[in-house]
């Protein structure tokens, strides 16, 4: 099982150059809309064709600019569930289900047979797409996809016009029906709770090439780069100063950071979650940010808090803090926003009995160093 | 009432038959040349379909006298063409019945080729590149998925062809004339008995046309109305 993908492609704003290659079963791409993710699954597909490069899947070359070698999308072997399904408006599930397939009509029949016990569509034979649920049409379209064979099945963007309810259902769904499939597995997403859930591995693009990869996992403990932190959800962000090895000020935070472990020299930008933040009433310690709220918005199962960052502390040298200011005015006010503080329902017992905490506290162990 | 029955039982049908057979193969024609031109434009670069199209097109926004202007400039035994015809295959479409199905098709093609071509637009491209992902052939791919999808809108291009070829008037009249019981259409019969001051007859002949069209489109509706049954009502 192996895929490796490198193309390049010229895009109305940007140039896509993406260059990745994995051995994982299940590989995920996280992108923000209009990145080029889809535009790198229908490369792999065939539908779209590279300016240069070579694909190739299951050791078979689908595509090589140089060699001249560009297999049709009906020679590639390739399944491709849609997101909104692209199931065949006039046939009926059976009819949709074999109509990829090349084999002698009592082949067929059966093999439709085995994907409507498999897929759980008994019953539902006769019906037109236009009579299922998202549910069953997403069984529908999977079935027909498998019924063929596919090396590699893509998924694009298969959830995200969905409601929250159903969403979870079907990923869960997807997830159980993709089990036993040996193939390789490409999910394509914009959300980071998809891929999180679905891929062993991932990829992180942004505007047409990818910035970071590495094992899902891994990825979200330590994203490196500031915009892959930003699709894996971080919301606070803070360009850093940084004093030494141990020591740095957070400019947008306006609060002198010191960790154990060392910062890199190349750190450009502190991240940290806004889930990760510990309120702390009373004294003022290390690595806190004072509280001041400049607004919040209250959710059924979460309260998030809108805080005004705070200004340098006295004790951070002095010639520092006109940099700052000076830093602050000259086009980078933009970066200076209010930090995130998100808190869930657990901590909002104690939220409520003891009123906003003095500081938060950000723990040294979930703070990100980005480049 | 007496005298309309007088003139029935007195009637020549021949109008009816020439009109109903003109109809029915100009607009067996159009089907398939609409679709396929309507396949090819789609397909086309922007440039290219604009003048595709518009050529296309042309027949409908013309006179038809202009059209017929163009067709006897092409068919006329004393032109190339018309001569090569005639020498080569005994040809002849001027003054005969093919012509007069020659003229209905030319004219009534254009609604056929616009509506195929509305609805292979409206399509959802995913649906061919799902059928592509599915080894299904370009050629399977268009009549398995393509032409049953437009069908509300090849369905409703052909009720619009078979009744403008049914009508036909103006370039029949140039092309193929009105010779009775050969090339005289219900049109051109109506224009006929009128000029003779005959209103009676062309009463007749008016109610006829009317009853066609109204049967045809009444029937093309119940079929492609049953077969629609997934699209939502208003």
């Amino acid at each position: 099982m192996s895929v490796n993908v490198q193309i390049k492609k010229k895009l109305d704003s940007f140039l896509l150059d993406i260059s990745f290659q994995s051995d994982s079963r299940r590989i995920g791409i996280l992108g923000a809309s209009g990145c080029g993710k889809s535009m790198t699954l229908k490369s792999i597909a065939g539908i779209e064709i590279p300016d240069e490069g070579r694909i190739e899947v299951e050791g078979r070359v689908l595509f090589d600019r140089e060699q001249k070698i560009n297999l049709k999308p009906q020679k590639r072997n390739v399944g491709y569930l849609f997101q909104n399904y692209a199931l065949f408006p006039t046939m009926t599930v059976e009819k949709n289900i074999a109509a990829g397939l090349q084999g002698s009509r009592g082949e067929n029949e059966k093999r439709v047979r085995e994907m409507i016990e498999k897929f759980q569509l008994s019953g539902l034979e006769k019906r037109l797409p236009g009579q299922l649920s998202g549910g069953q049409q997403q069984r529908a379209a999977l079935a027909r996809i498998m019924a063929y064979e596919p090396d590699v099945i893509l998924l694009d963007e298969p959830f995200s016009a969905l409601d929250m309810y159903l969403k979870d259902q079907l990923q869960q769904e997807l997830l159980q029906m993709l089990e036993d499939y040996e193939g390789t597995v490409i999910m394509v997403s914009h959300n980071r709770d998809e891929v999180y859930r679905f891929s062993e591995e991932l990829l992180i693009i942004e505007e047409g090439r990818n910035i970071v990869s590495g094992r899902t996992k891994e990825l979200f403990q330590n994203p490196v780069k500031r915009e892959a932190a930003r699709l894996t959800g971080c919301k606070n962000f803070s360009r850093v100063h940084r004093v030494d090895a141990y020591t740095a000020e957070a400019l947008d935070w306006g609060i002198a950071i010191h960790t154990k472990r060392q910062i890199p020299e190349d750190t450009k930008w502190f991240g940290y979650r806004a889930h990760d933040f510990v309120p702390v009433w009373g004294e003022r310690k290390e690595n806190m940010l004072k509280v001041a709220v400049k607004s919040s918005a209250v959710l059924p199962f979460e309260r998030n808090y809108y805080l005004w960052p705070e200004k340098m502390p006295e004790h951070a040298s002095g010639d520092s803090e006109s940099t700052v200011e000076s830093q602050l005015s000259g086009g980078y006010a933009e970066c200076r926003q209010e930090v995130c503080w998100f808190v869930q329902r657990e901590k909002l017992e104690e939220l409520d009995k003891r009123g906003l905490p003095d500081y938060l506290k950000l723990r040294e162990e979930k703070l990100l160093f980005l480049e | 009432m007496e005298e309309i029955m007088q003139i029935l039982k007195e009637l020549e049908w021949s109008p009816l038959f020439i009109s109903l057979k003109t109809g029915v193969v100009a607009t067996i024609i159009s089907f398939f040349l609409g679709i396929f031109a309507a396949r090819k434009v789609v397909k086309a670069s922007p440039g290219k379909k604009a003048v595709i199209d518009g050529i296309l097109t042309l027949p409908m926004v013309l006179p038809p006298t202009v059209a017929g202007f163009f067709l006897l400039l092409l068919f006329s035994r004393r032109r190339p063409l018309g001569e090569f015809l005639f020498q080569e295959f005994n040809f002849k479409v001027v003054q005969t019945w093919l012509g007069c199905v020659i003229a209905a098709t030319v004219i009534a093609f254009p609604l056929m080729y616009r509506n195929a071509r509305a609805a292979m637009e409206q399509i959802d491209v995913n649906l061919i590149y799902a059928g592509r992902t599915l080894g299904m052939s370009d050629t399977k791919i268009f009549w398995k998925v393509i032409v049953p999808t437009a069908g509300p809108g090849i369905a409703s291009g052909t009720i619009l062809t078979f009744a403008r070829a049914l009508g036909e008037y103006g370039a029949t009249s140039m092309l193929a004339g009105n010779i009775p019981g050969k090339t005289g259409t219900i049109s051109q019969k109506i224009a006929m008995v009128i000029q003779d001051g005959d209103y009676l007859t062309a009463g007749i002949w008016v109610a006829v046309v009317m009853i066609i069209a109204f049967a045809v489109i009444f029937l093309m509706n119940l079929i492609s109305g049953k077969k629609m049954k997934n699209v939502g009502r208003w």
